[in-house]
């Protein structure tokens, strides 16, 4: 695909994003700001199996921490400061996907996908069957944060104006912030990783830190999202953790096609797009859902960051036989 | 713990031990030997239960069920692996991790469209239906005992099956090296599927066994999966003596834990899978 093209297609899908709120209901303005919180999820698990070749299967531990970390960092009868439990919440995530991250990065390929679940399921279990984070039932958010800084407030979360808003530039911010670390070299040895880790190593390359990075990288970006949801419904529960979820956002990521930060995005809205318009027409929307996921993976190997190239070459041999 | 209630748990322990090693045969044979991780293998086990209640309400009888119940399973595997899974051995690891949890959705919904979304029970066979008195308070129910019977047997059977068998030498040969065997003329494909089959019936098998003692209810086999994955990295991919002993292993792990630590007995069976894993990270039975 020509760049130019790429580029602009891209800035015309944000401005529509902005535009967006002005023209839809309240109601889908926050359907739109809940997928450009799992955009942001996906692209940080992207960064694991799209790109390092890590492919996590517990990703919902450090989405779910943050959550939590959003309600129990905030004071019972009053809002929090953002900006204080913002970067909180992230840290609690970033350090438990450190912790982890030692653990789990001794292992390889399906060890690795199953190790990574074990240890979010651990996470699900801590908050399900203790009192910590108000047990299986999970626990009420009373006030979104407040965003005052320095005595002045420059947008309030009880409008779902200013909310979508600051989440469509958090989710632009992690797509420029993912882009240019992909372009460093810390960026380029992750990529190197994924194709050959030994030939990194004989290089002389730590891949071991360089993989432990990018896993704290990434639980961190999990939890910026995980907060953000939990602002956005104002409750958590352990379902945030559980591996449905970790299967989720993979899903996302593979039907975007994976190591495509854009295609993590599609990915996300087409995943909570296809739900919600399934939904929409029967309760058993899960049979779609299923159906919809096994002719993709039957049909459409590379996702649909790989769809526009594939109707490009289709038209293009086409043409040459006719 | 007196010594009748330690009795009752180590019972306990091994009936679930052995059960979720039915489970997890399928599970690790069909990776070991084909390359595939299969999340949809949790719903055999809830389609089995969910069978033994469809068919004992229509039979009266839990062992007529399992009768008929054994031969539908392999036909439904068979089917499924040639219609499916066959199209699945040379994709990566994500595409089948992909492809099975859409299985497990659709499942699920067919599951609910054909029976709904209650909860059921399946009543004890009547001549199981009965509890060996331990202490002037304390009983034990048959049915838990014949179900480690039956489970034991299968395990023997199991071991004749792979050891002694033709099929099962090619079973073993297969696990080792799949292009050898194919290269020495054996049908590959007729073997795939006849694992697959075998795997879909034992998860079954242990659906329909369980179903009187654990109510039918949906999202049975989500628990179950998990838990049958963390016993076949534990003992070691394709390794069905790992998963044997792992199968126990977390038996005992999760029904003490629910004992001594109940407020964290989730975490156990994790928590062991950690330490395996950290001491032996390719499971304690993973041959060279």
């Amino acid at each position: 695909m020509n760049p130019a093209i790429t580029a602009t297609f891209k800035l015309a899908v944000l401005a529509s994003l902005a535009a967006f709120p002005f023209y839809g209901s309240e109601f889908y303005a926050e359907v739109v700001a809940k997928i450009l919180i799992l955009a942001i999820f996906a692209m940080s698990l992207d960064l694991l199996v799209g790109f390092t070749g890590l492919v996590s299967f517990g990703h919902a531990a450090y989405f779910g921490i943050a959550a939590y970390m959003a309600v129990m960092l905030s004071p019972d009868f009053a809002a929090a400061n953002l900006w204080v439990v913002l970067p909180a919440s992230m840290l609690v995530s970033a350090i438990a996907a450190f912790v982890i991250g030692l653990f789990v990065l001794r292992t390889k390929g399906i060890y690795f996908i199953m190790v990574t679940l074990a240890f979010s399921q651990m996470a699900y279990y801590i908050f399900h069957d203790t009192k910590l984070g108000g047990g299986s039932d999970g626990i009420y958010l009373d006030f979104r944060p407040d965003a005052t800084i320095a005595g002045f407030t420059p947008f309030s979360f009880n409008e779902t104006l200013h909310l979508y808003f600051f989440v469509l530039a958090l989710m632009v911010l992690v797509y420029v912030f993912l882009t240019l670390l992909l372009r460093s070299p810390f960026g380029r040895v992750l990529v190197g990783i994924r194709s050959n880790e030994h030939r990194m190593q004989s290089l002389g390359y730590a891949t071991f830190r360089y993989k432990l990075a990018a896993f704290t990288i990434a639980g961190a970006l999990a939890g910026l999202a995980g907060f953000m949801y939990a602002v956005l419904f104002g409750f958590v529960t352990p379902e945030y953790l559980s591996w449905h979820k970790s299967g989720d956002v993979l899903l996302m990521v593979i039907l975007g096609g994976m190591g495509n930060l854009a295609g993590a995005v599609a990915g996300a809205f087409v995943f909570i797009g296809l739900q919600e318009l399934f939904s929409d027409w029967t309760k058993h929307w899960q049979l779609l859902m299923g159906g919809v996921i096994v002719l993709v993976v039957l049909f459409m190997p590379g996702g649909l960051a790989a769809l526009p190239g594939r109707v490009v070459g289709f038209f293009r041999k086409e043409g040459k036989n006719g | 713990m007196d010594f009748t209630t330690f009795l009752i748990q180590m019972l306990n322990a091994l009936q679930y031990g052995l059960l979720l090693f039915l489970v997890a045969i399928g599970l690790t044979l069909v990776f070991g030997i084909m390359g595939i991780i299969n999340l949809a293998h949790g719903s055999f086990y809830m389609l089995g239960a969910y069978m033994a209640f469809v068919l004992t309400g229509m039979t009266g009888n839990l062992m007529l069920t399992i009768a008929i119940g054994i031969p539908l399973a392999f036909v439904f595997g068979a089917l499924l692996e040639a219609l499916l899974f066959s199209h699945l051995y040379k994709r990566d690891h994500l595409e089948q991790v992909l492809l099975t949890y859409g299985l497990i959705l659709i499942f699920e919904e067919l599951r609910s469209l054909a029976v709904g979304d209650d909860v059921h029970g399946v009543p004890v066979p009547e001549i199981f239906a009965m509890s060996i008195p331990l202490s002037d308070t304390l009983s034990y129910p048959v049915y838990r005992l014949v179900i480690s019977g039956v489970c034991l047997l299968l395990a023997v059977g199991l071991y004749f099956l792979i050891q002694r068998t033709r099929l099962g030498m090619v079973i073993r040969a297969g696990s080792h090296d799949r292009d050898m065997v194919q290269a020495l003329g054996i049908d590959i494909n007729r073997l795939y599927r006849t694992v697959f089959a075998i795997g879909v019936v034992l998860a079954a098998l242990a659906g329909m066994l369980a179903a009187p003692i654990s109510s039918v209810y949906p999202g049975m086999g989500g628990s179950v999966l998990i838990i049958s994955f963390v016993i076949v990295v534990i003992g070691g991919i394709g390794s069905v003596w790992g998963a044997l002993v792992a199968a126990l292993v977390i038996g005992f792990a999760d029904t003490f834990g629910k004992v001594f630590v109940p407020e964290m007995a989730g975490l156990m069976v994790y928590l062991v899978m950690a330490l395996v894993l950290l001491w032996r990270p390719e499971g304690i039975f993973r041959k060279g």
